[in-house]
C-alpha cells in the first residue's frame, strides 16, 4: 500500500503547491461568499521553497550545534558541563516560540531572523538528548577494542562513535525537523515568508477555505519529510550493518 | 623477548599490580591466570599502555614501550578481548583490516592478509569478507576478533579472556585453533584467564596472580608438581591436580615395548585421554601405533606412576 501512497500524496502535494486554482472545486465550500478561493497573493510555490529554506538552515544550524554540544559534553573533560547544557537546550524547548518570536523581533526586526532564531532554538532539544543518547550508549568492548589496536580520540570519534550513533542522530533530526516545518508557520505573524501566511490570511478574513490550503499543503510536507528521513535513516543503518 | 620490570599500578594507595617483573620468550604463549581483582586484567592493559603505570616498565626486544606515542605502540601489539570488540558498521574483511590500514599498508596487500587470515581460521574468504559481524555466530566472531589482532604481524599479542563468552565446546575449538596458529605464525601471546584448564591447555609458560602479585611463574607441569603457594596449589585444583598432570604429557614418553589388545593409539595422544580409554575399556595396557611396526604398549601403572605427586 505504502508504494502507491507516497508518490500519490508526492503528486498531490506538488499539485497543490503548483496549480492550486485546479482545486477551486475542492475548496469552495469553505470559503465565504463572493470571496476569493484559492490565495494569490504570494504564489504558493514560492511561499512553499522559503518555507522550506527556513526549515533546511534552522534544522542545519541546530544540528551543527546541538551534534557539537553532545560531541563535547561526552568527552571527558566536558562531562562538567553535560547537566548546564541540558538545561540551556530544555530552556529553549520550554519557550513558546511566539514568545521567541516576540522577544526577537525588536533585536533583529521583521522578517525571517527571528523566525530562524526560535526555529533554531526549538530545535536544539531533540538533536542534542539523541546524540547525548547515541554517543553514549556505543558499546563499551567496541570503544575498548578501539582503544587497544590503536585508533586516536579524534580517529574513535570519527570512525567508531559517531557512525555508531548516527541513526539515534538522525531520529533526533527528523523529530526537530518535523517540529520546525510545523512551527515555521507562526514565523508569518512576523512577516517571514513561510505557508503560515496563508493560514494566517484565511483567519484574519474568515476564509476557511485559506486555512485549509496552507494546512494541507505543511500537512504534506511534514508527512513526506518524514517518511524520507525515516528511510533514510533505514538505509544508512543498513549500510552501517547495524 | 618481552621484559616486564618491576611493573606497579596503584588505586587509592593500595598495589592493584605489585612490582611485576617477568620475561616472556619470543614465539611462547605465557598465560597469566587469577581469580577477579588479581589485578590480571590491569597488568595486560599496562602492556599496551591502556592504564598508565606507576612504576616500572615494560621493554619489547629492548626498547622500552613508553618511547612511542600510545596509540603508535598499540598499533604494534595486538589486542584480542572477551566478547571480541568487533566494529558493528565494519564488514569482517575491514574489521581485520583496520590495523594495516592504520600503518597504512596498500590495499592489495591488506586484502591478502586478510584472505590469509581467514583461511588460517578456517572460514572461507569469498563467503565471510563482506558480511557483518552481527551476521555471524559467537565462535566466528571471536575468530574475527583474534584475527584482527593478528592482522599486522604484530610483536605482541595480548589477549584478556578472548574465550570467556564461548560455551565449553567451541571454547574448546578456539583454544587448539590458537595453539595451531601461533605455531605456524610463530607469535608471541600472553594470554589472560581465570580458567586453569586453559591455561594448562595453552601455556607453555604460566604465570599465577594473586593480590597483584606474581606468585610463581614456571611451566605447566612445574606449577601443578611444586605449587609455590597454597593459592597456586588451589588454583591447580586438589582433585584434579593428577589429571591436570597427565593431560600435559604424551604417551610417546611412556611408551614400553610389548602388545596389548584392542586398536592402536597415536603417540601424541595425552595420558589423561590414554587413561579414560583404559578405564572405560577396562583394559590395563593399550596399544601403541609406531613408525616402525613394533609392537609397543602403554601400561595403566605407567600412566600410574606419572600420576603420583611428590609425596
Amino acid at each position: 500500500m505504502r508504494t502507491y501512497l507516497r508518490p500519490a500524496l508526492a503528486v498531490l502535494l506538488l499539485a497543490l503547491v503548483v496549480w492550486p486554482e485546479r482545486f477551486s472545486w475542492l475548496f469552495a465550500p469553505f470559503a465565504p461568499q463572493g470571496g476569493p478561493v484559492i490565495y494569490s497573493r504570494t504564489s504558493l510555490l514560492s511561499l512553499s521553497l522559503n518555507h522550506l529554506a527556513l526549515v533546511l538552515i534552522a534544522t542545519l544550524a541546530a544540528t551543527l550545534v546541538a551534534v557539537g554540544m553532545a560531541i563535547l559534553v561526552t568527552r571527558p573533560f566536558g562531562a562538567a558541563f553535560r547537566p548546564l547544557s541540558r538545561t540551556v537546550t530544555n530552556i529553549g524547548q520550554t519557550f513558546p516560540p511566539v514568545a521567541v518570536l516576540a522577544l526577537a523581533v525588536p533585536a533583529l526586526g521583521f522578517g525571517e531572523g527571528p523566525t530562524l532564531v526560535a526555529l533554531f532554538l526549538y530545535g536544539l532539544l531533540p538533536i542534542f538528548e539523541n546524540a547525548i543518547a547515541g554517543l553514549s550508549t556505543v558499546s563499551p568492548t567496541v570503544l575498548d577494542a578501539a582503544r587497544g589496536i590503536g585508533l586516536t580520540r579524534l580517529q574513535r570519534l570519527i570512525r567508531i562513535e559517531l557512525p555508531l550513533a548516527l541513526p539515534v542522530i538522525l531520529n533526533g533530526i527528523r523529530l526537530s525537523a518535523i517540529i520546525a516545518l510545523g512551527t515555521a508557520t507562526i514565523g508569518s505573524t512576523v512577516a517571514a515568508k513561510t505557508l503560515g501566511e496563508v493560514i494566517i490570511a484565511g483567519l484574519l478574513t474568515n476564509n476557511t477555505a485559506f486555512v485549509l490550503q496552507g494546512g494541507l499543503i505543511v500537512g504534506l510536507f511534514a508527512v513526506l519529510l518524514y517518511d524520507l528521513m525515516v528511510q533514510l535513516e533505514q538505509r544508512i543503518s543498513a549500510r552501517l550493518g547495524l | 623477548m618481552i621484559e616486564i620490570d618491576g611493573l606497579s599500578k596503584f588505586y587509592d594507595n593500595k598495589a592493584a599490580v605489585d612490582a611485576v617483573s617477568m620475561t616472556v620468550e619470543t614465539g611462547t604463549i605465557t598465560v597469566i591466570v587469577g581469580t577477579s581483582g588479581s589485578g590480571k586484567t590491569t597488568l595486560l592493559r599496562m602492556i599496551n599502555r591502556l592504564e598508565t603505570a606507576d612504576a616500572g616498565e615494560v621493554r619489547i626486544h629492548g626498547e622500552a614501550t613508553d618511547s612511542l606515542a600510545p596509540h603508535l605502540l598499540r598499533r604494534r601489539i595486538g589486542y584480542a578481548i572477551q566478547g571480541h570488540g568487533l566494529f558493528p558498521h565494519y564488514t569482517i574483511a575491514r574489521n581485520i583490516g583496520a590495523v594495516p590500514a592504520l600503518l597504512g599498508w596498500p590495499e592489495d596487500q591488506i586484502r591478502a592478509r586478510v584472505d590469509e587470515l581467514l583461511s588460517l581460521f578456517s572460514m572461507e574468504p569469498a563467503q565471510f569478507r563482506d558480511r557483518y559481524p552481527a551476521e555471524l555466530s559467537g565462535g566466528q566472531q571471536q575468530r574475527v576478533g583474534v584475527a584482527r589482532a593478528l592482522a599486522s604481524r604484530p610483536d605482541l599479542l595480548l589477549m584478556d579472556e578472548p574465550f570467556g563468552a564461548l560455551d565449553p565446546i567451541i571454547r574448546a575449538r578456539a583454544q587448539d585453533d590458537l595453539r595451531r596458529i601461533q605455531r605456524a605464525l610463530g607469535s608471541t601471546i600472553l594470554l589472560v584467564t581465570h580458567d586453569m584448564e586453559e591455561a594448562i591447555r595453552l601455556g607453555d609458560r604460566i604465570a599465577v596472580m594473586d593480590g597483584g602479585r606474581l606468585v610463581q611463574h614456571g611451566s605447566p607441569t612445574g606449577i601443578i608438581r611444586n605449587p609455590a603457594t597454597g593459592f597456586v596449589a588451589e588454583m591447580v585444583g586438589g582433585v584434579e591436580r593428577p589429571l591436570r598432570l597427565l593431560s600435559l604429557l604424551p604417551v610417546a614418553d611412556i611408551v614400553e615395548p610389548g602388545t596389548a589388545p584392542g586398536e592402536a593409539i597415536a603417540p601424541t595422544t595425552n595420558l589423561r585421554d590414554a587413561l579414560a580409554l583404559c578405564l572405560w575399556s577396562g583394559r590395563d595396557a593399550l596399544p601403541v601405533q609406531t613408525d616402525d611396526g613394533r609392537a609397543a604398549r602403554v601400561t595403566l601403572k605407567a600412566i600410574r606412576a606419572q600420576a603420583q605427586g611428590p609425596g
